[in-house]
Order: structure tokens, then sequence, then C-alpha cells
């Protein structure tokens, strides 16, 4: 049980409770500052915890890809988004779903999902993470959400963004990291898809004059 | 391993020095020259295969082994005929005033970084670093398919990001699962994603966990194949970036994300092969299904086109869907025909598409509808576009006849009446293209149509290596689409 | 005998409280707004006040209205009676189910409602469409925490919940971390506080509980706001018991009873001061964008329950 667990592995599990829980709180944020504030909450929640974790199972690579993920997550991506923002100007702009209260009941229901399908994983892991795997799968799922459920462009990276951070979560949870080569090269890919994201935001800004990417329609199978 | 590492380097090195320097005027000839710098490297690599046998492997980053050695020297042919047809074609599009000298930079910069990240995909035996380099090769292009920059083309460049981007992200929690299995049977935990390792531990990886890494794996990878429902960016991407790029992406880019695919199907089967609980032919039937609803689909989508580039993707998607089909079927004779059609249909569909290219300058439009007469104006193009249909189309002789008859072969022994659904759209496809096809190159000229400065020798080039395929493989090429089929399934046709 | 004495002066010392408990509140809004804050008493001279003055009724009021300010005040000191406050193990400890403490409020609110719409006035009847609606919603949110919370310590039964949390020692648990910020929000929508209802406001478009109110005069409005400032403690002291419940009196004896007072009334000092900060620094909501709040905490609930299951079982 719960309170026979040493003092950091407990810390751990109350962190990703609430890493789940700034997905949420992305789901239910509509401006557009605030979500880049609260994406760089979730990158630092999972750096810490992935110290944790680094700390109470031994591995000390995990260091390096709590820092990585904290130099990217926490700090860089969520400056560029800022500075972007500014720039274009869209930084009091609403950039919500339709309706909030339906998306969160559909997040609920898909974290429900998510501990079924990570039942089979969680049995067969003997880690101290075990009971995270679901926690990170439903990150994931609820940064897909995001990006469906929204028709601008900043808010559908930031979704994808915090995809990003839940496979990351993913990788510790179960494995506790993967091989360094790997890891260096997927925070490689992060870092180049944000500065593109970047690049793409002026792009659609001046082709379609907004950044409501529900306007990008023009290439569809209708007869027009 | 120096063949490997010039077939690596040279591409990489290009993109970086033409990163720096590819707006000045010699930048399309030196792109040439890299990619035949290229090509001959990887030939040589084949070579070095040819006479010594699997490279690397065991416990080392890089393997080449017979299903990828073709693919290599594929890849770099593809890429350099491309070349020698993107460099006359982009000045003419700079000289219609489509873009300016500083896109061409970019544009150069990406194609080299392009074919980089395709053969480190090709050559790596790292599972993970198998899909950094293809979620590179998503990021290298799809700066290029917006490079018109028009409202469609800022479209389709955000749909190809978004869409790729989340396939590929849950292709990664897929390889992490992969990964989780193998920590758990594999000491070492360094070596837990090298391809060779796990090949060899595949039967004690945890049938449970690989199952649900292989349906992540196969929506992840999938949607960079094309597969239906996950297809949506392919039509959109493949008609409005530059010609060369649509040639090398429906080429190339589709080919290593099926090799990726049946590269984790090999592992999963191996994995399941003494599963009671999970079906031993799981990812087969997945791969079988979503094979087959695309072919469909794509088949009866070419009917509604309008746009003569949107047209060939979807016939992309049809053929990818075919090849799918007849990796999921398994068997001998199915995986020799799923091999060569992945080849014959890379080189007929950059033909194709290079033929497409020039028919759109004679035109100046991409509209089906407003392109006519194309064997009057230029008969090299109009003969290009109609010979390079029919070979897609699955005409005899052609390479493309003889892997869809060695499917059709497989299907008839193992599921006779899956025949059926695979004539008709076969039938359907053809008829879509053709229907499309003879206004376009028989129709009546239009007024002051003009013939265009056109180097066909790319189109020719591989349109008599796709008929020599389908006359007569070399016995080489035979040999190592045999042993990848006893790689694949376990036993061999030959 | 004697512990069926001390459940009495337990339920007293509640009652005796209240009034306290909301003057507290308000003395330290005036600290941060930087007024002078009226005597820690003047609650207890308003309701005086109030029990001397004569009732005016409408005449078009039913016997419904008359009985209401008992019915309240009954179900209110009811629920007082269940709470445990200092100490644990008391007789009414038997009855002291959440659930049972869900179905006095909801007693007490469903008769509220029915005399604001007695008399017949726009406002009245304004009033109590809004309570229920916001009653409607905060409900789900609030048996969601209720629900962990049982799942944790096994019972729904207060005493026993408080037992298990005191047993456990310092133990970070997610599932309550989320459930503790689902029940603050819920109480404060229950209670009627910023940013749901101001309670201290004078326009009558805005209010919500005032308005279903404003025809009481005399010993009908002093049981009513008595039993409204009741509420709020009982809130408070569920929330500073459960997830904080160190100080708690587990046996009967004169200094753990010391200790418990003691303990509880710091508690509760520090939960009035994060209140009045609270309501302070948070502006009142329109009234559409009530349900966001709720849904809020529903969420809250749900991510609590979630964690639970997820990842402190097995």
């Amino acid at each position: 049980m719960l309170a026979q667990l040493p003092l950091d592995e407990q810390a751990i599990l109350t962190l990703a409770a609430l890493v789940m829980f700034t997905s949420f709180a992305l789901l239910a944020q509509s401006r557009v500052v605030p979500m880049i504030h609260v994406f760089a909450w979730q990158g630092l929640l999972v750096a810490i915890t992935t110290g944790l974790v680094a700390f109470a199972s031994g591995k000390h690579d995990l260091y390096i890809s709590a820092l990585l993920t904290l130099l990217l997550k926490a700090l860089f991506i969520p400056w560029l988004l800022h500075r972007l923002v500014t720039r274009l100007g869209i930084d009091r702009d609403e950039h919500g779903a339709e309706h909030p209260a339906t998306v969160l009941l559909i997040g609920a229901l898909l974290v429900i999902f998510c501990y079924y399908v990570a039942e089979p994983i969680r049995e067969l892991s003997a880690s101290i993470t075990r009971n995270t795997i679901a926690i990170s799968m439903a990150v994931v799922l609820l940064g897909l959400l995001m990006l469906v459920s929204r028709g601008k462009a900043v808010a559908q990276v930031v979704g994808f963004m915090s995809l990003e951070n839940g496979l990351f979560f993913a990788a510790v949870a179960a494995t506790h990291g993967m091989p360094m080569v790997v890891e260096l090269g997927i925070a490689f890919d992060v870092l180049v898809a944000a500065v593109i994201f970047g690049v793409f935001f002026f792009h659609i800004r001046d082709s379609i004059d907004s950044l409501d990417v529900d306007q990008l329609n023009r290439l569809t199978e209708k007869d027009q | 391993m120096n063949a490997l590492y010039l077939t690596l380097l040279l591409p990489l090195s290009a993109s970086i020095l033409l990163a720096m320097f590819g707006n000045r005027r010699g930048a399309a000839a030196f792109n040439v020259l890299a990619s035949l710098a290229g090509f001959v490297a990887s030939a040589w690599l084949a070579w070095t295969v040819l006479q010594r046998g699997p490279l690397g492997g065991g416990t080392g980053q890089f393997y080449i082994d017979s299903f990828n050695v073709y693919l290599i020297a594929l890849t770099a042919l593809v890429g350099a005929t491309t070349s020698l047809f993107s460099g006359p074609y982009m000045a003419q599009e700079q000289a219609n005033g489509r873009i300016g000298p500083g896109r061409l930079r970019l544009y150069h910069a990406s194609y080299q970084g392009f074919l980089f990240t395709m053969q480190l995909a090709l050559t790596t035996n790292n599972l993970g670093v198998l899909w950094v380099a293809l979620e590179g090769a998503t990021l290298a292009t799809v700066l290029l398919v917006s490079l018109y920059r028009t409202p469609e083309a800022v479209e389709a460049a955000w749909k190809y990001f978004i869409v790729c981007g989340v396939g590929i992200a849950l292709a990664l929690f897929g390889t992490v699962l992969l990964y989780f299995a193998a920590a758990q049977v594999i000491p070492d935990a360094e070596n837990a994603l090298l391809w060779s390792v796990l090949a060899e531990h595949a039967a004690g990886l945890r049938p449970v966990v690989m199952a649900i890494a292989f349906v992540f794996l196969l929506v992840g990878y999938g949607t960079k194949v094309g597969l239906v429902p996950m297809h949506t960016w392919l039509p959109d991407a493949h008609s409005e970036g530059p010609t060369p790029m649509s040639a090398v992406l429906s080429g190339l880019l589709l080919n290593v994300a099926l090799y990726a695919l049946v590269r984790v199907k090999i592992l999963t089967d191996g994995a399941l092969a003494g599963s009671s609980v999970h079906d031993p032919h799981l990812a087969g039937y997945l791969m079988m299904g979503f094979g087959l609803v695309s072919f469909s689909v794509a088949g009866l989508f070419l009917h509604r086109q309008r746009d003569i580039k949107r047209l060939y993707s979807y016939s992309s998607i049809e053929h990818m869907g075919l090849m799918t089909f007849a990796f999921g079927l398994g068997g001998p004779l199915a995986t020799f025909g799923g091999l060569l059609h992945m080849t014959v249909h890379s080189l007929t569909k950059s033909a194709i598409f290079v033929a497409v290219g020039h028919a759109s300058h004679i035109a100046r439009t991409q509209a089906i509808d407003s392109i006519r007469g194309l064997i009057e104006t230029q008969p090299a193009v109009g003969w290009g576009l109609l010979i390079g249909t029919a070979a897609i189309a699955g005409f005899p002789p052609f390479g493309v006849f003889t892997s869809e008859f060695l499917l059709l072969s497989a299907t008839m022994q193992s599921y006779p009446w899956l025949t059926l659904p695979l004539l008709a759209g076969l039938a359907i496809a053809f008829a879509g293209l053709f229907r499309h096809l003879q206004p376009m190159v028989y129709g009546d000229q239009p007024d002051g149509q003009q013939a265009v400065a056109a180097n066909m020798w790319p189109v020719a080039l591989h349109l008599v290596l796709v008929l020599w395929l389908g006359l007569s493989i070399p016995a080489f090429l035979a040999t190592w689409f045999d042993q990848a089929a006893v790689l694949i399934t376990g036993s061999g046709l030959l | 005998m004697s512990d069926w004495l001390l459940a009495l002066l337990a339920t007293l010392l509640f009652v005796a409280l209240a009034p306290l408990f909301a003057a507290w509140v308000k003395r330290v809004k005036c600290w941060l707004q930087n007024r002078r804050a009226p005597s820690l008493l003047q609650p207890y001279r308003d309701l005086r006040r109030l029990f001397a003055k004569q009732v005016v009724m409408a005449q078009s009021a039913s016997p419904l209205f008359v009985i209401t300010p008992y019915v309240i005040a009954g179900a209110t000191l009811l629920a007082a009676m269940v709470v445990p406050f200092i100490a644990v193990n008391l007789p009414t400890a038997a009855i002291a189910d959440v659930i049972v403490l869900a179905g006095f409020f909801a007693l007490a609110r469903f008769f509220l409602a029915l005399a604001g719409m007695d008399v017949g006035t726009a406002f009245g009847g304004m009033g109590s469409s809004r309570e229920m609606t916001i009653a409607a919603l905060a409900e789900p949110a609030m048996l969601t925490a209720v629900f962990t919370l049982a799942m944790v310590a096994s019972s729904t039964n207060l005493s026993t919940v408080i037992e298990h949390i005191l047993g456990q020692g310092l133990v970070l648990r997610p599932s309550l971390l989320f459930v503790l910020l689902a029940l603050v929000l819920v109480g404060i929508a229950e209670t009627g506080r910023i940013p749901v209802d101001n309670p201290a406001t004078h326009l009558e478009l805005t209010m919500i509980h005032e308005a279903m109110i404003l025809e009481y005069s005399g010993r009908h409005l002093a049981l009513i706001e008595w039993a409204a400032q009741l509420k709020l403690l009982i809130y408070a002291v569920l929330i500073v018991n459960i997830f904080f419940p160190w100080g708690i009196a587990t046996h009967i004896s004169a200094t753990a009873l010391g200790v418990s007072i003691a303990a509880v009334c710091f508690k509760l000092m520090v939960l009035g001061m994060l209140l009045a900060v609270g309501e302070t620094v948070l502006a009142k909501m329109r009234l559409f964008r009530v349900p966001t709040f709720l849904v809020l905490a529903l969420t809250l609930a749900l991510i609590g329950l979630l964690s639970h299951i997820i990842l402190e079982v097995g």
C-alpha cells in the first residue's frame, strides 16, 4: 500500500498525478499566455519527477535526461512560444475549445481507457514507477485531445508539445529512460520541430491573415 | 564500412554546404554532383555486401543485410535522377516567378538533408535512431511542401506536419513499449533497441506487450506509409510541393516507412509465435486489413481527382496499400512480390512525377481539365507519361505486373475470396488513371501551347529498369529478395 | 454517560463558535483591505438584536414560510452534531456518515429554496433557481470527492476516515490532494462565498443566498443567519479535520481534549485567514461562469478518484 512506500516514491506518485492535472488544466485553459505557462509547469514537473526517479532507482543517466527536459520543455520552448505570440500580437486572444466541459469529461474517459490498456503492462513491470505508466499514456492521449479540440494554431502546437512530454514521461515510467543516443535524437527532433512551428505561424498568418487553422480548408475532396 | 560512412556522410555534408551556399549559381549542379556521388557510394556498398554478405549487425549501430541493401542503392539512384530533373525544373520555376533564390537555398539543403535521413533510417540497427531519422525526414520536407507560400501550400504543409507528427509520436510510444518488452529479456539495456539483437531474442519478448506495441507502431509508421484512414496528409503534401519533392516523397519516403513497419512486424511475429492468448498472425491480419482498405479507398478516390499530382498521389496510396497487404499476407510468394513491388513502384512513380512536372510546365497548370494534347506538343513528355501510367497500372511486361501477379497468386493460394476485391480494385484504379490520362495525352492541344526544355533521360532510365525487372530479374537481386523473404517469413521462394 | 455529555458540549461549542468564525474571516478581510474591523462579538450582538425584534410577514406567506427557519436550524444543528469536532470516538460518530451529512444539507437547502419562492417575489424566485442550479452542479463533485475518501479509508463514516488518516502518519497521497482542492471549491460554492456569491452584497440582482431570505425578519432571520454561519464552520471543520487531523482527541481525557480544542482553533484560524485572502484576491464570477467553476471541482474530484485507482492501489 501507499503508506509503506518510502517518501521519495510517494513523491513520484504525487508529482505524476500533478502532471496529469496540468494536462487537464491545458484542456481547460483558453487564454494563450496562461496556456504557455501551464505547459512550462508541466515540463518542470516532468523534469523533477525524472530527477526523483533517477534518485530512487540509482540510474544516473536520467539526471542528464531530466536536465535536458528542463532546459528544453520548461525553459526554451515556452520562451520561444511566448516570443512568437508577442510578435504575432495574439497574446490577448482566446484560443479555447468549443465546449470545455465536454472536453474535460472526455479527458476523464480517456484516462480510464488508458488505465485498462496499461493494466497488462503494469502487471509485467517490477519497477517503482509501474503505476505511472497509465498516467503517462493518459498525458499522451490528453495532449492528442487538446490537439483535436482546438482550432487555433498555437493551441494545437502546445497540445503537440504536451504529447511529447507524455512520451518522454512514458519512457521514464516504463523503462527508466532510453539509451542516451536515442534520447538526444528525440530532444533534437523536438527542438527542430519547435523552431519550424515558429516559422510556420508566420507563414500561416501571412497566407490567411489569422491563426485559425479551421480556415485552412481549401484542399478537400468535396465538389467545389 | 567505408562505403557505409561515405553513403551517410556525403548527403549530410552536401546538405550543410548547400545550407550555406545554396542560392549561388552552381547550387543545382552541386546538388546533382553530390547525389551522383552518393549513388556511387551506395553502389559500392551494395557491391561489398554482394561479395562479403551482411555488414555490421550484432551489437553494432549499423546493419546492412539483404533487406535494406537494394533499398539503399535505390534511394540513392532515385535521389540522383530526380536531382538531374530538379536542376532545370527549379530554374524554370524561378523564371516563372514562383520562388526566389533564398528559397532555393532552403530547397537544396533540405533535399540533401532528406536523402541523409532516408539513408540513416535504412542503415541503422537501432530502432530508436530509425524513429529519429523518420521524424527528421518529416522535418526536412515540411518547409519544402509550403515552398510556394500559397494558402493551399501552407495548408498542405500544416496538415503534413501535424498528422505525420502525431503519427510518429504514437510510433515513439510503440518504440518505448518495445524497449520495455526488450529490457526484460535482453540483459544489456544499451543493446535492447538494436534490431539484430531483438531478432535473436524475439521469441522471448512478452506477447501481450508486443501486441500493444505493434498496434501503436502500425498506426504510427502507417501514417507515414499513407495507410487509410491516416492518409489525409498525403495527397495534399505530394501535390502542393515542388514536383521533385513529390517524386522523392512518393518514391522514397513511403518505402522507408514501410521498411520500418516490416522490420517491426518480423519482431512481432517472432514474439507472438508461441502465444496462446494472442493470434500468432495478429500483425499480418492487421496489415492485411489496413492494406486492403487503403487499396480500395484510394482506387475509388482516383476517379474524383481534378489535379494531376493528386491523381498520382492517390495512386501511391493505392500501391502502398497493396504492398502492406502483401507483407501482411506473408509467405514467400507474397513477400517476394512485395519486395519487388517496393522497387518497381519507386522507380515508376518517380519517373511519372518527372513527366508530370514537365507536363504542368507545358500546360502552365496542374488542373487535369486544362492539360491537353501533350503528345502533339511534346511527344517525349506525352509518351513518357503514357508509358509510365501504363506501367503503374500493371500492364505487362513491366515490373509492376510481375509483382501484382505474384501477389495475386499468393492470395489465391491462401485466401481465394480476397482475389475478387484485389482484381476489382486493380480494374477500378486502371479505369480511374486512364480516364484522366487519355484526354491529357491525346486531347486537342490548345492554341499557343509550346514544348519546354525537358530532360527525359531520368524517365527513360527508370522505365527501362522497370521493364528489365519485369522481364528478367538479375540474379543478385533475386537472391537478395529471396534472402529477405526468408528473413521476413522464414521460408524462401528459390 | 459522560460520552453523551461530551458530545452535547462539543455541539454547543460548535454552535457558539460559528458566529465567531464568521467574524474572524471578516476581520482578516478588513485588515487586508485597510479598513477598521468590527468587534469579534458583533455577530452575537446582531443575533441578539434580531431575536428581540418582531417578526413581520407577508400576507401571502404560507405555513411553510414559518416552519422553514426552524427546519433549517434543526438540520444544520444535527449536521454539527455529526461532524467530529474535537474528538473522534463519540457516540454521535455512529451516524457520522458523510452521505447523511449531505442529506442534512440537502434538506435545509430544499426548504430554503421553497421558502424563497413562497411569498411570490421576483428576487426570491431568482435566488431559489440560482441556488438549486449551483447545488445540482456541486453535488456530483462533492459525491465523487466523498467516494474517493471512502475508497481511501474503506468507509464513509467520518470518524473512521479521520482515524484512518491519523493512523498513517505523514503520507503524500495524490488522491487526497485533489479531493482537498475539490472540496474547497465545493465548499465555497455551497456556503456562498466569493467567487461564487458575495455574502456582503447589497445588490439584489447579484444575490444568491441573500435573495432567498429577503422576506425574513426577526427571530426567523436570526435562525437562518446563524444556520448559514454554522454551515460555513461545518465545511471548515470538515476540511481541517479530515485532511489535517493531527491534534484531534482519540480518547477522552482532559489533556487530549485541551490539546484538541487548541489545535482545532489554530487550524480554523489559519483556514479563516486563507479564506479571507482568497476572497480579497478573487473577484465574484458572473453567474454563467459558475458551471465552469463547478466542472473544475468535478474534474479535480475525478482526477483524485482516478489517481487513487491508478496510482495507489497495488
